[in-house]
């Protein structure tokens, strides 16, 4: 069952679940915060989950992506657009 | 073990050990050259060059250089431009590499091979180290070594670096691709580095990735379990408090042992060279200058190891970054970002590595605050001074079960100066260093257990620059100051109710002085401590001791303690530790400081404001311990 579902930004997302990012806006980051979200593997097509939360309003988030845990602050999570990952059975 | 030859030939091929953080790579570096590396400074740069000998397969010698980790070529801190510059052949102080030998971790080769890929473009000589190939095993992963050695067009040997395993196969490796000799062509412009598409990059080294890795099962990795509880949203922030809380007490309670063994040993050093040489100027010298100057602070030894412990622990078991995910929003109040906690908790055993630590700070601004609040922690350095003025003013009584009222001195005086470093941070970031926060991301390395052996270098190595300082601007300056205290000699016709030390040098620098001082409660003596307390905070305590053993003219015997309990005012103490809090004084941060921030602006700017900070918090406390009539 596939259901189509508008993109949710990273840091609205369910904590433990997978998704997939859809889109970065990639033109409302400075050149730098850009290069340095792709160096730590955030791309369109790859997976992600939130694993962890910091103590003080949930900020920062500890986050899987690919095989590697990145913690990223709620302000910058929310330019990464993500969807549901569909579970494969 | 290979053995490696004493040094090798200028021709030596030279490797150039590169990888992303956390591949490994120190580890990797260590096991090859164990403790006979050397460590140094690109000039210009505080950034550490570490090199060592090694022997590939076929027995030839070749010079090993361990770069700082990197993402990419594309730097974002002075440690990654090093790296770079390295790679290209034009950094300062450093020969072209020859051969490349890549580190990445086995269990994220998705992100690592992004790196690998731009490293090839380079177009050098390239060995690959799968590294970390037991823990990816550990999380279900298995790579066809085979296949992505094809894939990539370079060798590729899986290795276990923290435990030696694999290193022979990249000695065989490293052979194959190894040139004749190094090639040092003047006439080789520096190399460009050819334009790079980081997105495209990125894709092909997921798709190989992808290709030669299996999932064979998908349980969780040990690291999220624990991470489940130490950045769980209560239990972490109580976990954390815990850790510090032991690291500061094992630095008080542990260390009493081995400094009660230093103290004798100085003392028995004391007393045989008393017997040994005859009375007179090199005597003198000797017991007074050195022996009290140098010793007074190499009973230091222990509480900066135990820090050093903790530090190097809590970085090599990957909780560090676990504890500025934790901090990030409370650094967050004051314009920080939980990457400048690691060079703060290191700045409590010394402003020096705390600053250089500064050195992974991508952000400028945030990176330039992180320096100027490093030395308002409170570094080993201050203890001395702290521990002989409680222990000469403050009764050791108790204010509750459990709690005495000099430890409790002791630690509002650390409070003291952390909740003044968030204020001046706050400041800064409001002023000199304005600008739009950058946020804080940054990858969280698996968990590991910590390598004893590396573990032991990395303390033997703090150990080497702390002696060190203590041979050398500690001991000068006891020892100029020793000369200054007793020259000239008061003449043969002098009042002999006047102390010999009035007619030296330095009671008439340290009379001009005590104008400045006398309002907040300093005496000519204190001006006469603070003059050589000038190149390091401890200098303070042995000055003390200078300064009284020469004025008493070594009639009585009676410990400093004793002495300033009968000199000083109980506020006059107070402003003294209230000084101590703020002060700069101590050469080798201000040197750090100019270096990390290449020129005298930042360093002049942190003296000045440190200065009057110190000078406003010892008035206060001078003058409201004196309206409380203490």
């Amino acid at each position: 069952m596939t259901q189509i579902t508008p993109p949710i930004a990273l840091d609205q997302f369910q904590m433990s679940q997978p998704a997939r990012i859809v889109a970065v806006d990639w033109q409302l980051l400075s050149i730098e915060q850009a290069r340095r979200l792709r160096e730590m593997g955030f791309d369109e097509g790859v997976t992600v989950e939130l694993l962890h939360q910091g103590p003080y309003g949930g900020d920062p988030l500890a986050c899987q992506v690919g095989r590697m845990t990145v913690a990223i602050r709620r302000e910058l999570a929310h330019f990464i657009k993500v969807v549901a990952e569909e579970v494969t059975a | 073990m290979t053995p490696t030859p004493a040094s090798a030939p200028e021709s030596a091929p030279v490797i150039a050990l590169v990888g992303n953080p956390n591949a490994g790579k120190t580890a990797m570096f260590n096991a090859f050259t164990g403790a006979r590396q050397k460590v140094g400074n690109y000039p210009g740069v505080t950034v550490e060059r570490h090199a060592g000998k090694i022997m590939m397969g076929d027995g030839r010698p070749a010079e090993l250089i361990d770069l700082p980790g990197t993402y990419s070529l594309t730097p974002h801190s002075p440690d990654e431009a090093v790296t770079r510059d390295v790679l290209l052949g034009r950094q300062l102080g450093e020969q072209k590499p020859d051969i490349i030998l890549a580190v990445v971790d086995a269990g994220n080769l998705d992100n690592h091979l992004r790196f690998i890929l731009e490293l090839k473009s380079l177009g050098l000589p390239m060995v690959l180290a799968l590294n970390m190939v037991d823990l990816a095993r550990r999380d279900g992963l298995e790579i066809d070594i085979a296949a992505l050695s094809e894939q990539l067009g370079i060798r590729v040997a899986p290795t276990i670096a923290v435990r030696r395993h694999g290193l022979d196969r990249l000695r065989d490796l490293l052979a194959e691709v190894a040139p004749a000799a190094h090639v040092e062509n003047a006439a080789d412009e520096a190399r460009k580095l050819p334009p790079l598409d980081i997105r495209a990059l990125q894709k092909q080294a997921r798709a190989i990735a992808d290709a030669v890795t299996t999932e064979t099962d998908k349980r969780r990795s040990i690291t999220r379990r624990i991470d489940n509880v130490a950045l769980h949203p209560v239990v972490g922030p109580i976990m954390l408090a815990g850790i510090l809380f032991l690291m500061f007490q094992a630095v008080f309670a542990w260390a009493t042992g081995p400094v009660e063994m230093i103290e004798s040993l100085i003392s028995a050093l004391h007393d045989a060279i008393q017997n040994l040489l005859p009375a007179g100027f090199l005597r003198d010298l000797i017991l007074e200058g050195v022996i009290a100057g140098v010793g007074s602070v190499v009973v230091f030894l222990p509480q900066i190891l135990i820090l050093f412990s903790f530090i190097l622990l809590l970085e090599a078991s990957g909780y560090m970054v676990r504890a500025a995910f934790l901090m990030d929003r409370l650094m967050g109040r004051a314009g920080l970002s939980g990457r400048a906690f690691i060079p703060l908790l290191s700045s409590f055993a010394c402003a020096v590595p705390g600053i250089m630590a500064t050195r992974t700070m991508a952000e400028p601004r945030d990176r330039l605050t992180t320096i100027l609040i490093a030395p308002l922690m409170t570094c080993s350095a201050r203890l001395p001074v702290y521990a002989v003025i409680i222990a000469a003013f403050i009764p050791a009584s108790s204010v509750g079960p459990g709690i005495g009222l000099q430890g409790l001195v002791l630690f509002t005086l650390y409070i003291v100066g952390i909740l003044a470093a968030f204020i001046v941070a706050l400041v800064l970031r409001r002023t000199v260093t304005k600008g739009p926060d950058q946020g804080f991301l940054m990858e969280m390395p698996k968990y590991q257990m910590p390598v004893l052996r590396d573990f032991l270098l990395g303390l033997w190595q703090r150990a080497e620059v702390f002696l060190k300082r203590a041979g050398t601007i500690i001991l000068t300056s006891t020892v100029i100051l020793w000369l200054l205290l007793s020259y000239p000699k008061p003449p043969a016709d002098a009042d002999p109710a006047i102390p010999a030390v009035d007619y030296s040098i330095a009671a008439n620098v340290a009379n001009g002085l005590a104008v400045v001082l006398k309002p907040i409660g300093f005496d000519r003596d204190i001006a006469l401590a603070l003059i050589p307390a000038m190149a390091a905070r401890e200098v303070a305590v042995s000055a003390l001791a200078t300064v009284y053993a020469i004025e008493s003219d070594g009639g009585d015997e009676h410990s400093l303690v004793e002495r300033l309990r009968g000199k000083w005012p109980l506020p006059t103490a107070l402003a003294f530790l209230a000084w101590f809090v703020f002060a700069p004084q101590c050469i080798s941060t201000i040197a750090v400081v100019r270096r990390e921030t290449n020129g005298w602006k930042w360093p002049g700017f942190l003296l000045a404001y440190l200065f009057a900070l110190a000078y406003v918090a010892a008035g206060i406390t001078y003058w409201s311990a004196t309206a409380f009539g203490l």
